[in-house]
């Protein structure tokens, strides 16, 4: 088990080399620097102010190698070392647009974020997996294609339209809930969440329901369904103490991909609806050309997504005698 | 530029051509086109009127210099362009469709009763704006796929025929790309290579990459210790053969139901760059991204937000119906479930 462990952490952290690396071609090779000075400090800004900006964002030093400095300092005072340096220690630096830390800000919107994403995560998981076992219990019948035909429309309309569509009827014909707007306050908290997390319950609603019925069709056709059945259950309880209980691994696998997205927000939901979380911080740091905040929040999903997996295999490995720890 | 977009089309249709002929050699595709057409004429059909418009909107040309056509002279237009007249065939603002006045003010219209969905901020009408759209969606779909699967094909299939240091690379490449959640990396390359058409589908093509990438060469690994494969290589067949006669062929069908579920994601993803300022011009995506504060205008305007989300809404679903019987019709699992 330890072997297995340290092999699997360390193909993580490999891994996180990776993307960092990969971070770096896009945002210091590809981007040249001088741009993204020259958009932070304006065209004919004065070549002090240009190189003073360049030295405080860090963007002032060679790619790989500086062949000014002299032994290990070579390799160290470039802009690849203090990338990984930085970035490893979660020192994030400063906002290419606005200069504010960009540390504060992520403390900031997690809190908003979690508040959007984790009841939406609940939700549309426990209305996803209901359905699709009542779907999957009805299974060809005319209430499994109805379904499906919903979830098929459903999945091909594009989310923006969800969200458009939403705050308009809900919002501005019925008046249910304010269109945007956000407070941290618990007694008015879910008037302002409801409606994006509706309207995100709503948008992954097909994908996810179709998605859960083809495992829960998987698991139906397995041997020990027959043997329960042989052995006189009941369909209902065939359905949730057999077929549901060993179809959790497979939903569980997909559940852990979605966790990264807690936290980095719900790019689009927290924007149009004035949660100002880290999926808003996004929206802005695109907006804004600012190159800072969008390389460390997609290092961070990155990040979080890899340390799912880690932990998603490590639980296979506990649960399943027959993952082979080799 | 225009020359390029028509020397496109051309090889387009000339490889349509092909791989129809292809297809209609092999006893394989041939039943499971007819199956298809059988089963869904609908999605089909409405599929082909989309290829088509977007077809007609990718032939170009430019006229002589005359004093009749003195508002275009030296740009090259579609046909589309042509039927449209885009020049002359517009208002000073909003009208609602098939209306004889303005929306704001009531001046008589130019084109009275003429714009079955009226026409926009301005002026310009809203049928021809949907109809270029279908082009641009195409264009995000198609071309992307067209251009990342001939990679994802050839990365993927050689790192699992081969396996060993090639397999570790791939795959190695693979873990890295998939590791970054797939919008924040697709916004992260358009932010660094900027904005327009190339850009963007190279962003696009890049996520994408993946997951056509990782289908290729887990079913590479299953074929490459099939007896048919093992044969051909006690016969002294070469690698390279091997690959063409046995593997390909034996991938086609997962590239074909890939591409088309691939499809669908691409387009509605555009949609999200629109809105964050980073999409394609002309695009459906921008169009709804313009019309959603339409809606809180007293009347409200609906025929541009409506215009382009029938238009994309159709698209999509025709793509995931034919892709959802597609997969029926070849895998032989899902035959034996359901219906």
């Amino acid at each position: 088990m330890a072997a297995y462990l340290t092999r699997r952490i360390g193909y993580g952290l490999v891994t996180v080399f990776g993307v960092l690396f990969l971070l770096f071609v896009l945002f210091f090779a590809v981007t040249d620097p001088d741009d993204i000075a020259r958009k932070a400090v304006g065209e004919r800004a004065r070549p002090e102010v240009y190189a003073q900006w360049k030295k405080n964002h860090g963007y002032d030093k060679p790619l790989f190698i500086n062949m000014q400095a002299s032994d290990a300092k070579r390799y160290t005072d470039t802009l690849l070392f203090e990338h990984y340096r930085r970035m490893l220690t979660f020192d994030f630096g400063r906002s290419d647009a606005d200069d504010s830390p960009i540390s504060s800000r992520l403390r900031e919107g997690a809190g908003p974020s979690l508040s959007l994403t984790v009841p939406l995560f609940v939700f549309g998981l426990a209305l996803s997996v209901a359905v699709a076992l009542f779907v999957a219990f009805f299974r060809e019948t005319y209430v499994d294609r109805l379904m499906l035909v919903v979830c098929m429309l459903t999945m091909s309309v594009a989310s923006l339209l969800y969200i458009i569509a939403g705050q308009y009827l809900v919002g501005q014909l019925l008046k249910w809930f304010p269109i945007s707007g956000f407070d941290p306050d618990p007694a008015v908290i879910a008037r302002f969440l409801a409606l994006p997390v509706l309207v995100g319950v709503v948008s992954g609603f097909g994908a996810d329901t179709r998605f859960y019925r083809t495992i829960f069709l998987e698991e139906i056709s397995r041997d020990y369904v027959r043997t329960a059945r042989a052995k006189g259950c009941g369909d209902a309880r065939v359905m949730v103490r057999h077929v549901l209980r060993n179809a959790l691994i497979p939903i569980l696998t997909n559940v852990v991909v979605q966790i990264p997205f807690l936290f980095t927000g719900v790019l689009l939901l927290e924007s149009f609806f004035g949660i100002p979380g880290l999926g808003a911080l996004t929206v802005e740091a695109i907006q804004g050309n600012d190159f800072s905040t969008l390389r460390t929040m997609v290092y961070l999903g990155a990040l979080l997504f890899i340390l799912g997996q880690i932990l998603t295999d490590i639980s296979y490995a506990l649960a399943d005698p027959r993952v082979r720890l080799g | 530029m225009h020359w390029v977009s028509n020397i496109i089309v051309l090889l387009l249709i000339l490889g349509a051509i092909y791989a129809g002929r292809y297809a209609a050699r092999d006893r394989f595709w041939r039943e499971n086109a007819i199956e298809l057409w059988r089963r869904r004429p609908v999605a089909i059909g409405v599929i082909a009127v989309y290829l088509f418009i977007a077809l007609l909107d990718s032939i170009s040309w430019v006229d002589p210099a005359s004093e009749a056509n003195a508002l275009t002279s030296g740009r090259a237009r579609t046909i589309i362009d042509r039927i449209f007249r885009p020049e002359t065939f517009k208002e000073a603002s909003y009208s609602a469709p098939l209306a004889s006045v303005a929306f704001y003010g009531g001046q008589p219209l130019l084109h009275p009763g003429a714009h079955a969905l009226g026409t926009d901020l301005l002026g310009r009408d809203v049928v021809y704006r949907t109809l270029k759209g279908m082009r641009v969606a195409l264009l995000i779909g198609g071309l992307t796929s067209l251009v990342v699967i001939p990679i994802a094909l050839l990365f993927g299939v050689t790192a699992g025929y081969f396996g060993r240091r090639i397999d570790d690379a791939v795959f190695f490449a693979m873990t890295v790309l998939a590791s970054v959640p797939s919008l924040l990396l697709l916004i992260a390359l358009i932010m660094v290579l900027g904005k327009g058409t190339v850009q963007v589908c190279v962003a696009l093509g890049v996520t994408g990459w993946v997951h056509f990438c990782r289908i290729a060469r887990g079913e590479t690994l299953k074929l490459r210790e099939a007896d048919f494969v093992a044969a051909a290589r006690a016969l002294g067949v070469r690698d390279g053969t091997i690959i063409r006669r046995h593997i390909l062929p034996n991938i086609a069908h997962l590239v074909i139901i890939t591409f088309a579920l691939s499809f669908t994601a691409l387009v509605l993803s555009e949609t999200i760059l629109s809105y964050l300022g980073i999409g394609l011009d002309g695009s459906w995506g921008q169009m709804i991204d313009q019309a959603r504060n339409e809606l809180s205008r007293t009347p409200i305007i609906w025929w541009n937000l409506a215009g382009a989300s029938v238009a994309l809404f159709t698209l999509v679903l025709s793509v995931n119906v034919i892709a959802d019987a597609m997969r029926d019709i070849i895998d032989p699992r899902t035959r034996r479930e359901g219906r």
